[in-house]
């Protein structure tokens, strides 16, 4: 089989990377929304704080899972 | 171990010559430890590591405290016990009645326990000679993962009876019928097959790449230094860099503690109500 092109070295570092960019996004809105709601409403402060937590431990996961692969299913 | 890695990296100070002799970044074998102790019972060979005394140094720290705080529960609480009374009220108001509302009394306890053991056991990772947070090993987060599943699903078919249970895990409500084709099978793996799965890597990814984070940084401190300018910068650049993450992760460990329970304290919601 030709090769067309091939990536050597740590891939698993550029799927990392990757993996990093859309919770990355989404991070950056929760907690940019969240300080605004905060801001505009600061007498509701524990429940945004508490919502605003669970959202980014939910779209960590996603840079969380590209982390470790590569040490699971090695190099 | 850090030391093991230096030493496994062909001596000492061998980057203090000339030719040096590389930088070897830590990997993934610094989580794995020789048993320190391998008994048999019944045909089987346990082998007992570091983490696994961690993890029973973690419970017995947990729960003497609590006890010592709990001893001679006064009206007006003083010393240990004031601080036992903040977590507590802290699990009970800020996880527990916020998630659960009045249900939540209930599962304080579960909860309770949960967050201060994972906490404990996190903050382990940067004590000094411990220095190893057991949930960085992934056997010990899913085993916490799989208690919180076989709690949360039993509890769901139970309050709610099988069918309805399936139903509010499968059927978002107010979706036009046809969607359902696609949504079931989407919702069905999301959130009873990669629930638990997720729940466990969170916990157990914060803590290995904070344990390696810091690892790296250390092994820098060493390696880095040299009898040149150069070196020493990044010899003590990274020697800075290696504290302030020590003091990140001090604050990682409790949110991961945190965002754990918060997460079963939301599983066990979404098992006593249907979603609406």
């Amino acid at each position: 089989m030709s090769l067309l092109a091939e990536v050597t070295g740590s891939i698993g570092s550029i799927g990392y990377g990757l993996s990093a960019i859309g919770p990355g996004i989404g991070i950056g809105i929760i907690f940019g929304q969240g300080v605004q709601a905060i801001a505009r409403q600061p007498e509701a402060y524990g429940v945004i704080r508490q919502n605003m937590i669970l959202g980014f431990a939910l779209a960590e996961a996603l840079a969380l899972i590209g982390f470790v692969v590569p040490f699971v299913f090695g190099v | 171990m850090i030391t093991e890695t230096v030493l496994a990296s062909g001596g000492l100070d061998c980057h203090l010559v000339p030719e040096g002799c590389g930088f070897p970044a830590p990997g993934a074998e610094i989580f794995v430890f020789d048993p320190v102790w391998s008994p048999t019972l019944f045909g089987l060979t346990f082998n007992i590591t570091k983490p696994a005394i961690l993890l029973l140094l973690a419970a017995v720290v947990v729960a003497g405290f609590f006890m010592y705080a709990f001893r001679r529960p006064a009206l007006v609480p003083r010393g240990a016990q004031n601080v036992g009374e903040l977590g507590y009220v802290f699990v009970r108001d800020g996880i527990a009645r916020d998630t659960l509302g009045k249900d939540g009394d209930a599962f304080v306890p579960f909860l309770f326990t949960f967050f201060f053991f994972v906490w404990i056991v996190n903050f382990f990772g940067i004590v000094p000679f411990l220095q190893m947070p057991a949930t960085s090993r992934f056997a010990i987060p899913v085993a916490f993962a799989a208690i919180v599943y076989l709690l949360w699903v039993p509890l769901g078919i139970r309050r709610q009876g099988f069918g309805p249970f399936m139903r509010s895990m499968t059927m978002p409500p107010d979706v036009p019928k046809a969607m359902y084709v696609l949504l079931i099978p989407i919702e069905f793996v999301s959130n009873l097959v990669v629930r638990p799965f997720t729940h466990a890597v969170r916990l157990f990814a914060n803590m290995f790449a904070g344990h390696l984070l810091i690892a790296t940084f250390s092994i820098a401190t060493w390696y880095l230094l040299s009898p040149s300018i150069i070196g020493i910068i990044g010899s003590a650049a990274s020697f800075v860099v290696s504290i302030a993450l020590t003091a990140f992760e001090l604050l990682i460990q409790a949110l991961q503690a945190y965002v754990f329970t918060l997460l079963t304290a939301v599983y066990i919601g979404s098992a006593l109500h249907a979603e609406h």
